[in-house]
């Protein structure tokens, strides 16, 4: 099982691969890609520098496209898979059947996979991407069960990569606009959930408030700890009361489940997290290589170790972390 | 921008009536189309999109009712579930596009699989923002395609302008906002119940279990698996533009009260039998948690514009 991990600039590149990492995956840096954060992602020195550690390393890498252009903003999208074929990349992860149809076309040879943001979430999906951009690979949304997981992966005709630690998306990514119905931008429309520019924390007598595009979507008790402000993990009134009515301020975490994951036949397991620190993606490439390794050695008798646990526990965002969707009583 | 740049088409758009997004009872659903059937509705979507457990209204009576909305001089189109996980989901999908009577509407990637080669509708959980998704889609056999709901004037008029022949451009005029979908049931959730528990909950919220913000702003909608804007998305204030833009047909989304007056002071609109503002006035009375309107200018969809 190849282990994928996050790099949102050249350090973090050099971190994944010096702690493990089977490939790692980068953007470039504007709105062509999910994680369109300021300061983040790569220019073309870094890319070429980049690219070289990592071959020297054996370490593939794959470049995510994975937004949805509109008419206007075309060109830019094609240009962004055009230099991914230029550059030789491993695979691009694509999300836009426009976009994907381009590189299908323009660059039979290139490895393509589809994004989670491509939303295909079952069997006929996949095949639909399949048959008609001859996508290698597949990262299926955070919605199925470990169960629904081992179906798809039965009678896929592609391999299927999944989630297993990060930030959690309660929704099916690519189809939640959650973030522009408060802000204007979305992951599809401008690359990032919730930007920066339209988040604003303050401090009032009543706690500490979080609005995001001036909508109050969080106000907290001054030792509660802030998550990343999205507003699925927001708190509201329901019917008199004032909860997470939609999932709490948790991370995955599936380490718990690595042997199941690694049964079901799971091809690459993707860790999430290319706008944090370099300090997270060397952490958790060094924990789950070790469990990787662990649990490929003797799937039987794997437990995560205590350890591993707390150096994922320190970098998670939060303080909780749960299984997710993967665990039927989630859903 | 004003409508009086674009190149007038003296194109009036249709009026459709999206699917039900909630659980209604079986009698109070009939009771519905019967009451919209006497509006001048001409499009009417119909079918179970959000939940497979949600079978009061089993497939065999949507089909019946669409024969009937068929008889009635409208078209109607079968439109299917927004989130396909399972292989039983996959299972009555296939069936559904099987049937070749009426025009089928795809929600999922997963009915682009079954409906190709046939025509079909692109409903607005399927990412078309782009002219090639419009002609790859078309060459597999979409005729009409309803643009997502985050998109804006200016995207659709580009649409528009470079669309294939023959497709049309469907517009979500009037409801709570389709924001997102997810694994869990939001309204089981609320009840501090799992989706396999949920007890059918979201039979008691007939337009959705409101969320507001901690300052007692209505925000969002639950509806089992789907998120909804609290508000009302309405695009009444600028109806007049999107004839001349080129838009086919204008998409009201039902609620439990109120949808015919809402199908009536469209149509009225439409053929200038009312002012636009008197039609607006009459809309802003029938939604408590407010109009909004702001994806059509490209901004944070909870906005809106001036009112009239």
């Amino acid at each position: 099982m190849e282990l994928v991990c996050p790099a949102g600039n050249l350090p973090s590149l050099k971190a994944a691969v010096d702690n493990g990492a089977d490939a790692v995956y980068i953007g470039f840096r504007d709105d062509t890609n999910a994680r369109h954060f300021a300061g983040l992602n790569f220019n073309d020195k870094q890319l070429e520098e980049g690219l070289r550690y990592a071959r020297d390393h054996k370490v593939r890498v794959f470049v995510a496209i994975n937004t949805f252009t509109q008419p206007r903003g075309w060109q830019r999208w094609a240009a962004a898979v055009d230099r991914g074929a230029d550059l030789g990349v491993d695979a691009l992860i694509l999300a836009d059947m426009g976009v994907l149809d381009y590189a299908a076309q323009r660059h039979p040879q290139l490895g393509l996979h589809l994004s989670v943001q491509g939303s295909a979430t079952n069997l006929a999906a996949i095949r639909f991407m399949h048959r008609h951009f001859g996508i290698r690979r597949v990262v299926v949304p955070r919605v199925l069960s470990i169960a629904q997981v081992a179906h798809v992966i039965a009678e896929s005709p592609v391999s299927v990569e999944i989630f297993g630690f990060g930030s959690l998306c309660v929704m099916v990514e690519g189809r939640c606009i959650l973030s522009s119905y408060a802000t204007g931008q979305s992951p599809n429309t401008y690359g990032a959930c919730s930007p920066a520019a339209h988040v604003e924390w303050r401090d009032t007598p009543d706690g500490q408030e979080t609005r995001l595009g001036g909508v109050l979507i969080e106000r907290r008790g001054r030792d509660e700890p802030a998550g990343y402000p999205t507003i699925c993990k927001g708190r509201y009134e329901v019917e008199g009361d004032i909860r997470y009515a939609i999932e709490q301020p948790t991370s995955l975490n599936t380490l718990d489940l690595l042997p199941q994951i690694m049964a079901a036949g799971v091809a690459a397991i993707k860790l999430e997290g290319r706008q944090r620190s370099t300090r997270y993606v060397s952490e958790v490439t060094r924990v789950w290589r070790e469990a990787i390794d662990s649990c490929t050695r003797n799937p039987a008798a794997f437990r995560p170790e205590a350890d591993w646990m707390d150096a994922l526990a320190r970098v998670s965002e939060g303080t909780q972390t749960t299984i997710g969707p993967y665990e039927r009583t989630w859903h | 921008m004003s409508s009086d740049a674009l190149q007038p088409t003296g194109q009036r758009p249709r009026l459709s009536l999206g699917p039900i997004l909630y659980y209604w009872p079986h009698e109070q659903v009939l009771d519905f189309y019967a009451e919209i059937l006497e509006t001048p509705v001409e499009v009417v979507y119909l079918g179970e999109t959000i939940c497979s457990k949600r079978r009061l209204m089993r497939p065999e009576d949507w089909w019946e009712l669409a024969e009937r909305i068929a008889s009635s001089g409208r078209e109607p189109v079968i439109s299917t579930l927004a989130l396909i996980e399972s292989e039983g989901e996959l299972k009555t999908l296939e069936r559904q596009c099987a049937d070749q009577r009426f025009l089928i509407e795809a929600n999922d990637l997963a009915a682009l699989d079954f409906l190709e080669g046939r025509p079909f509708v692109a409903g607005t959980s399927i990412n078309l923002y782009n002219q090639r998704t419009l002609a790859f889609l078309a060459a597999r056999g979409l005729k009409r395609w309803v643009l997502p709901v985050e998109l804006g004037r200016e995207t659709a008029m580009d649409l528009i302008r470079t669309r294939p022949a023959g497709v049309e451009c469907e517009v979500f005029a009037f409801g709570r906002l389709p924001l997102a979908y997810s694994a869990r049931c939001f309204t089981a959730f609320n009840n501090g119940q799992g989706k396999d528990q949920c007890e059918f909950r979201c039979g008691e919220h007939p337009d959705g279990l409101l969320i507001s913000t901690q300052e007692h702003q209505a925000f969002l909608a639950l509806n089992g698996i789907q998120t909804q804007s609290a508000a009302t998305h309405d695009l009444l204030p600028v109806l007049s533009e999107l004839g001349p833009l080129g838009v086919d047909l204008v998409r009201i989304s039902p609620q439990s009260q109120h949808t015919a007056i809402v199908m009536r002071t469209f149509a009225a609109c439409l053929t200038g039998d009312i002012a636009i503002a008197e039609g607006q006035a009459t809309l802003r009375g029938l939604v408590p948690t407010g109009l909004v309107d702001g994806y059509w200018s490209s901004v944070a969809g909870i906005s809106s514009s001036k009112p009239i």
